[in-house]
């Protein structure tokens, strides 16, 4: 039974509505894109519905027999009726797509053998009935030999299979997929964060070095992690848009890209930057696809590995402005693991049942009472994090103070979403997060404690 | 895990070579009629009978060398994949075929079997709620009641926790498919590279 595949105007719709999720789903995704592309999807998605059932409408009536249309304009309404009912809730649904169209789901195995038996029997392609010739255009096409040309009508029919060779031309879009390039650049930014909040004079190409070999470092870590998760990716919603899912690359391609990028990042940050910083990639490479990925399936104690994993990029930054791990370097990795439970657990929660059939161990399945206790205690964990950064000199006493605001508003939505524990106290806390890591990073920049003051007092006490 | 462990998996893995169909060995039992699905019966008899005879229908074209990918299948949401059969294939080759069609086959019953079995608990555990609560299936307006996120995430819970030690095999025995399957094809690209090149060398010697 083939799945529909979309057509041109519904591709537009799925891209957007992919791309918006992405933004929304990708943990840890971060924020004022976030925030944006939920504002559009709707709007974005009444548009496209709206085309799509025009579209849907003329191409049932366009291509389908008359033996058909009964039995699919049922089909098509109800679906249609379904889908806008249920398009609020938010469900996974794994085996119902939204707004498909009906043509060639129905009954497939039975036109298949069909036409089959009609392909083998005829040569000429154009004695077919036209019925048959816009059930499976794939397969005449295939007879002929031809796989340029598609014909409108039956665009969808010949895209369900796809040839797999590489383009060059799609290489850079499969790369920045596989790499989950999105949570690369909030990754290199926390990075970034940790190198700007160092006590030491801005090198600007150590600090592009440093950015380069985190950013190389983590796209190999994402693309590890999709080559472990095929399976499991092609079963969640979130994820089933992979690379490796739909079949673009092989599983050697995405290794050689993943050794790729870590050989050289690696290498980078430990012969340009310092051995130190290279170590600390090569054990946070280590510790998501040789820790966290396995963990996933195994137990919940893969969400703190997991916090662990995005604590280390701002302390890397730190030592690679340094040279050494400093209390300062701990502390901004300390803010950032508190920061990863409000944000994992509150998206987590959501997606319970796509976890509980795709076997992942997640709080939020088999611990809900501390999932939510945990998301709460590191929301309030900011606050006391905070406090210590000018306390370990690391930014000045107005930090605490201005930063107060927004980790109050992050704890009390934790406190929320642990009182009610319902999805939409769940939507807040996490997407509060995305926008509060890097307000907070950015209040922290600017209350970085100066040098020229310490200089001067060093100066005045000689 | 163990060398010998791995070896004889790897030796089991190469000599159980299946042809390109799917034999679905656990599925028989969701013949027995039951409501299981929330949709039009026809439709889900119809669904289960594509898994059953699980063939694909696709061929692709004669004059094509690469493999073929197609769209997800519905029971299991792995795509299936078309293997191209090179006309001089090496006994390499032909193990890494077999072994990924093998693997596919594998993996689209586990997966299947997963499927169904979360639709059917899933189903079996909101009716005996609702008959708790002394509620129909359908309400009022004939809709599906469902219920709400607390009472699912019981659920949830316990069917993950029930499939505990099938996701511990399936992961294991997955992963080594996956680096077998991995290392093969990393072979192959070699025995490739090999040929290219000495079939280059070869020719200025017959000019």
């Amino acid at each position: 039974m083939q799945r529909w595949r979309p057509t041109a105007c519904e591709e537009d719709r799925v891209k957007t509505r992919a791309f918006c999720r992405t933004i929304m789903y990708n943990s840890p995704c971060r924020k004022l894109t976030g925030l944006v592309g939920v504002s559009i999807l709707q709007s974005l998605e009444n548009a496209a519905q709206a085309r799509l059932c025009s579209s849907n409408l003329v191409q049932l009536c366009r291509s389908s027999s008359s033996k058909w249309i009964t039995f699919q304009h049922c089909n098509f309404l109800k679906r249609q009726y379904v889908t806008k009912t249920t398009e609020g809730c938010q469900r996974a649904k794994p085996k119902q797509e939204a707004l498909t169209a009906p043509l060639v789901d129905r009954h497939p195995h039975l036109q298949d053998e069909t036409v089959i038996r009609q392909v083998q029997q005829i040569s000429a392609i154009d004695q077919h009935p036209s019925s048959v010739q816009s059930s499976k255009e794939t397969l005449t096409q295939d007879t002929e030999g031809a796989s340029s040309e598609e014909d409108p009508s039956t665009a969808q029919e010949t895209r369900q299979w796809k040839e797999i060779k590489v383009m060059l031309g799609d290489l850079p879009g499969i790369y920045a997929r596989l790499s989950k390039i999105r949570l690369t650049a909030l990754v290199v930014m926390t990075a970034s964060a940790g190198y700007a909040m160092a006590p030491v004079p801005f090198d600007p190409s150590c600090f592009l070095l440093a950015s380069l070999g985190t950013g190389l470092a983590s796209c190999a870590a994402n693309s590890i992690n999709q080559y472990f998760e095929v399976p499991f990716d092609s079963n969640m919603n979130r994820t089933k848009n992979r690379p490796l899912v739909r079949g673009q690359i092989s599983p050697l391609h995405a290794v050689s890209f993943a050794a790729a990028c870590a050989v050289p990042g690696i290498t980078l940050l430990a012969l340009t930057v310092n051995p130190l910083t290279g170590a600390l990639g090569a054990l946070n490479l280590f510790l998501y696809t040789c820790c966290y990925t396995p963990l996933k399936r195994l137990s919940i104690t893969n969400t703190w590995v997991g916090a662990v994993v995005g604590a280390i990029p701002p302390v890397m930054g730190w030592t690679a402005a340094t040279g050494s791990l400093d209390v300062g370097a701990l502390l901004l990795g300390g803010i950032l693991y508190s920061w990863q439970f409000p944000h994992f657990n509150a998206l987590s929660w959501n997606l319970r049942e796509d976890y509980s059939r795709g076997g992942y161990r997640m709080m939020s399945v088999t611990h809900p009472a501390l999932c939510r206790r945990v998301a709460l205690r590191h929301s309030l964990a900011l606050i006391g994090l905070s406090a210590l950064a000018p306390a370990l000199d690391v930014t000045s006493w107005t930090f605490p103070l201005i930063s107060l605001p927004i980790n109050l508003y992050i704890s009390y939505l934790g406190y929320s979403f642990y009182r009610d524990a319902d999805r939409s106290s769940a939507r807040k806390l996490f997407f509060c997060s995305l926008w509060h890591l890097p307000m907070l990073l950015l209040l922290m920049l600017t209350c970085k404690k100066s040098r020229v003051d310490e200089e001067d007092k060093s100066m005045a006490h000689s | 895990m163990s060398r010998s462990g791995f070896a004889a998996t790897l030796s089991r893995l190469l000599l159980q070579n299946r042809h390109g169909s799917r034999v679905l060995n656990h599925v028989g039992s969701l013949t027995a009629p039951r409501p299981f699905c929330s949709e039009s019966d026809p439709r889900s008899r119809g669904r289960i009978k594509q898994a059953l005879s699980g063939v694909s229908s696709f061929t692709p074209p004669a004059n094509s060398s690469h493999d073929w990918v197609g769209p997800p299948d519905r029971m299991s949401n792995l795509r299936p994949i078309k293997y191209h059969i090179p006309e001089y294939e090496s006994p390499l080759e032909s193990r890494l075929r077999k072994l990924r069609q093998e693997t596919e086959d594998w993996n689209h019953q586990f997966w299947t079997n997963q499927n169904i079995s979360f639709s059917k608990e899933k189903e079996g555990f909101i009716y005996s709620c609702l008959k708790e609560k002394g509620l129909e299936l359908r309400d009022e307006d004939g809709r599906k009641r469902t219920l709400s996120a607390d009472e699912m995430a019981e659920f949830y819970k316990e069917f993950l926790n029930k499939n505990y030690q099938k996701h511990s095999v399936y992961n294991k025995e997955w992963y080594m498919r996956n680096f077998t399957i991995t290392f093969l094809m990393g072979r192959v690209a070699l025995l490739k590279t090999w040929r290219k090149l000495g079939w280059r060398q070869q020719d200025p010697k017959l000019k």
